[in-house]
């Protein structure tokens, strides 16, 4: 990667503990304009550690993390939300008794404009509705009748839709995305692959965490190999198997000593 | 399709149609169950009607008179308003056990201030709704800051304030005519007015009013999407960028606020001011009405309509056994079998989408 351009999001020295166990010990990570970045790693790695940390969803220890070059500190995911980061769970977080349209506007309604709004504080589920099928039409997700009704009674690829329409519909700077496939059967998988090059080409970087290698290997620009804490090397997935990835987060294999830096 | 890999090569001719199923086959009962999980108000609404039909067909047309059917109305108003705030405790998978005595607490306070201390009533009655809003936001203060069980914070603070009203109070009694004579402010929702032989009081019209805005506020609002999501996944609300602290505080403080209305409108039934009165279940009753209106105590699940219809369905009956003159055990008894049968029938509803 070129040196002169700045990374996006980046983060330095990132530690976590909780009680005894360290989840992140002295982790780095760096995510350039324009790139879709996977992070691997072995179970207990670290990997969600790393994501919540960068997500907001919780507050490291120490270290910091820097947004365009500026510092930032995320003591929720809406401040990492407002700032243009915008993340899907592997838990989806969504709530399962509200209406598709109702979680895709979660945390950030839209209000009816007027006094009903202003004053009555009034939703406009109209506009919320209109907008929600819109992006999950944009996806083709979708198979579903009714918008308003309760997410509950998705099946689980369609609940995935609806949390990465959320996602693709709200980022501005950063989408993460934690096991986007993993729910999901081999088109809807196929689905959410192209969307995310589709995010890509519009300019939004992709932070991709997964265990599916050759979902891994065919759309990741770079891959971030986590490993015990902490990241471990970082490897270009053109010049590397698939088996030497794993090999590295597996600690199998020692990375090379160049691939640190890249 | 770009870049696919080959195993996916033959998705290209895959079925393009979106998936449809057939409607026809369809059991009634799993349609009952789908209507019932869209419109979770319905089913305490049947059983409300059913129940007015069952005693009216077994006492005759004094039970239909609008006069007894109002009645019913005025005796529900106090517990009604308390469902509605214990209806929002509920909806965020708390409880509140100290409703009832905060609704006390505030009543003394209120009478206290106006006939005692000579306050203004209309500042009395403010300082009553603060004393009210003050005890909800120390519950919210413990459950949503200092992450305490709901269950365990309002045990304690039921007892706390239970004490406090009896300590401050010295259990005396204010009575009615001094009410009357200095503060009528304070009697305010007992006002009575007649529509042909139905008396409504302004209490259960305020009760009706509190309801059908508290519906507005948690279906239209997004605080009030929020006080479902957190009370549905809190985790998920959390990562969806819900302040869930925030939203808990403010619950448990409106539920106090709403608590000490109630006291206002129980010191217009009433007529006196009683301490004596932290006694009785009030807080119970409206667990209850909640309950049996079908909101789910595990949170996230339930219409505040249904906790009307919850408590008109427990003063339907009372009024009904008292009309047959049967042993008033009775209520006790089929309000228990009501509560079991409401949470059955929830539980039912939920495994729709498994």
């Amino acid at each position: 990667m070129n040196t002169s351009v700045q990374p996006i999001l980046s983060a330095r020295g990132l530690v976590k503990r909780y009680g005894r166990v360290t989840a992140l010990d002295n982790a780095d990570f760096d995510l350039y304009p324009g790139e879709i970045l996977a992070v691997i790693g072995d179970n207990g790695a670290g990997k969600s550690s790393l994501i919540k940390a960068i997500s907001g969803a919780v507050i490291p220890d120490e270290g910091e993390i820097k947004l365009e070059g500026q510092q930032v500190q995320f003591r929720s995911p809406m401040e990492a939300r407002e700032a243009g980061i915008e993340t899907v769970y592997q838990n989806l977080a969504l709530s399962p008794a509200l209406s598709i349209a109702d979680n895709m506007f979660l945390g950030r309604e839209l209000r009816k404009p007027g006094i009903m709004g202003q004053w009555f504080r009034m939703l406009d589920r109209p506009a919320m509705e209109k907008r929600a099928r819109e992006k999950l039409n944009e996806l083709g997700l979708m198979t579903i009748q009714n918008i308003s009704q309760a997410v509950e009674t998705l099946s689980g690829g369609q609940r995935q839709g609806v949390a990465v329409a959320r996602a693709a519909a709200f980022g501005s700077k950063v989408v993460i995305m934690d096991e986007p496939t993993a729910a999901l059967g081999v088109k809807e998988s196929r689905r959410v692959l192209e969307l995310i090059l589709d995010v890509k080409k519009r300019g939004l970087p992709i932070v991709l965490i997964s265990h599916n290698m050759p979902h891994v290997f065919e759309v990741a620009d770079r891959i971030h190999i986590h490993r015990l804490g902490r990241r471990l090397c970082v490897v270009d997935p053109k010049l590397i198997s698939m088996s030497d990835a794993v090999a590295l987060m597996t600690g199998a294999k020692k990375p090379p000593e160049d691939a640190l830096a890249a | 399709m770009a870049g696919a890999q080959e195993f996916e090569k033959v998705l290209d001719q895959s079925d393009r149609n979106v998936a449809a199923f057939d409607h026809q086959g369809v059991p009634l009962i799993k349609r009952a169950q789908h209507f019932l999980h869209s419109t979770p108000a319905a089913v305490p609404l049947i059983v409300l009607v059913m129940s007015i039909i069952i005693f009216g067909i077994t006492i005759g047309g004094r039970f239909f008179s609008s006069y007894t059917l109002t009645l019913i109305l005025q005796q529900i108003a106090i517990v009604g308003i308390l469902g509605a705030a214990q209806t929002l405790v509920i909806l965020t998978a708390g409880i509140d056990l100290s409703i009832g005595v905060i609704m006390v607490i505030s009543a003394v306070v209120m009478g206290n201030c106006a006939v005692v201390y000579g306050i203004p009533a209309f500042i009395a009655v403010l300082i009553g709704l603060g004393v009210g809003t003050l005890c909800g936001l120390l519950n919210g203060f413990l459950v949503a800051v200092m992450k305490l069980p709901p269950f365990i914070v309002t045990l304690g603070t039921w007892n706390i304030v239970m004490a406090t009203n009896f300590i401050y109070s010295a259990n005396e009694t204010i009575r009615d005519a001094d009410v009357a004579s200095t503060a009528p402010l304070l009697h305010l929702f007992g006002a009575s007015f007649k529509v042909g032989t139905a008396v409504l009081t302004l209490g259960v019209i305020a009760m009706v009013l509190l309801v059908l805005v508290l519906w507005y506020v948690l279906n239209h609002t997004a605080w009030g999407r929020h006080v479902y999501a957190v009370g549905d996944d809190p985790e998920a609300a959390k990562l969806s960028g819900i302040q869930t602290r925030r939203v808990l505080f403010s619950v448990y403080g409106l539920a106090g606020l709403i608590a000490a209305f109630a006291a206002w409108v129980s010191i217009g039934r009433n007529g006196s001011i009683s301490p004596s009165a932290a006694v009785t279940d009030y807080n119970l009753q409206a667990i209850t009405a909640a309950v049996i209106g079908g909101i789910s105590l595990f949170g996230g699940r339930g219409s505040i309509l249904g906790t009307l219809f919850g408590a008109m369905i427990v003063g339907v009956v009372s009024m009904g056994l008292n009309m047959l003159g049967a042993d008033p055990q009775w209520k006790v008894l089929l309000t228990g079998v009501l509560i079991i049968g409401a949470v059955a029938i929830d539980q039912w509803i939920r495994k729709v989408s498994v």
